[in-house]
């Protein structure tokens, strides 16, 4: 037991950070984007886990028969970027908590943004830049709007 | 040991274990969605390229990883929305104990309703 009561400084003005709220911009990320993830991944589980053959049914075919229309397009970017961003920021949380050491917190982040920017890169020109009917594929692997008329 | 301060929400509980099953899980599917955009680019390359990576995983051994993605991601859901109701619901943290128990049972039932149907497109054949 402490025989002296410690002297506390008395209060000062009150603290004023020069940092821009961007830790509370991404906690409020986290939550917008996470209900919007909940409808979108949700949905994107039932077209293509649960309805129709499930898990059996997916090949080029059925790939590109969704890729090839608008809604699709549109969904899969959207998933695309709210999920990489909602991951990302994840696990820089993670990062921050675990990684002690500077350095370590460095590389790992390095490797983060990284893999965030190729894999966000590579997926967005995918989406825009996807031909459903490649010229030369086997006929039998396409969808088949491809050969219709 | 020294014993946990009282009245604090989160220590040892139901409070912690979410949160600490809400980071694995969230660790988890992150790594799978850079192996997801990753695979799905082929599409880009060519059918057979797309055809044949994705033939690989048509085993029940990836099967079953796959169900456990789907658990990890529908508990990630039910859990995040419990904690935004922890955050804007006025009662939301009175009631956060309850909410794990009710994000479990929704759970039991969201997986009851799913695994039959994969299993049986993962073991029924074509």
């Amino acid at each position: 037991m402490a025989t002296t009561t410690p002297t506390i400084a008395a209060p000062r003005s009150p603290h004023r950070s020069s940092r821009t709220s961007w830790e509370m911009y991404g906690w409020i990320f986290m939550r917008a984007s996470g209900a919007l993830l909940l409808v979108l991944i949700f949905t994107h589980l039932i077209v293509n886990l649960v309805m129709g053959g499930g898990v059996s049914q997916i090949d080029f075919g059925f790939v590109a028969g969704k890729l090839a229309k608008p809604v699709w397009q549109v969904w899969d970017l959207l998933l695309l970027w709210l999920a990489m961003i909602h991951g990302t920021n994840g696990l820089r949380v993670i990062i921050n908590d675990y990684a002690t050491r500077t350095g370590t917190r460095l590389v790992l982040k390095s490797a983060l943004v990284l893999a965030f920017t190729v894999v966000v890169v590579l997926g967005t020109l995918v989406i825009f830049t996807f031909d459903p009917c490649p010229v030369g594929a086997p006929a039998d692997l396409l969808p088949s709007f491809c050969t219709a008329g | 040991m020294p014993e946990a301060p009282a009245g604090t929400l989160y220590r040892g509980r139901e409070g912690m274990w979410s949160w600490v099953a809400h980071r694995v899980t969230g660790f988890l599917i992150f790594f799978f969605l850079l192996v997801h955009v990753l695979d799905t680019s082929l599409v880009r390359v060519s059918p057979e390229a797309y055809n044949a990576v994705i033939g690989t995983y048509k085993n029940p051994i990836m099967g079953l990883g796959e169900a456990g993605l789907v658990a990890a991601v529908v508990f990630h859901a039910l859990n995040g929305v419990r904690i935004m109701l922890v955050d804007f619901w006025a009662k939301g943290v009175r009631y956060q104990r309850v909410m794990l128990w009710v994000v479990v049972g929704v759970f039991v039932v969201l997986m009851a309703g799913f695994l039959p149907v994969h299993l049986s497109h993962v073991f029924g054949g074509e």
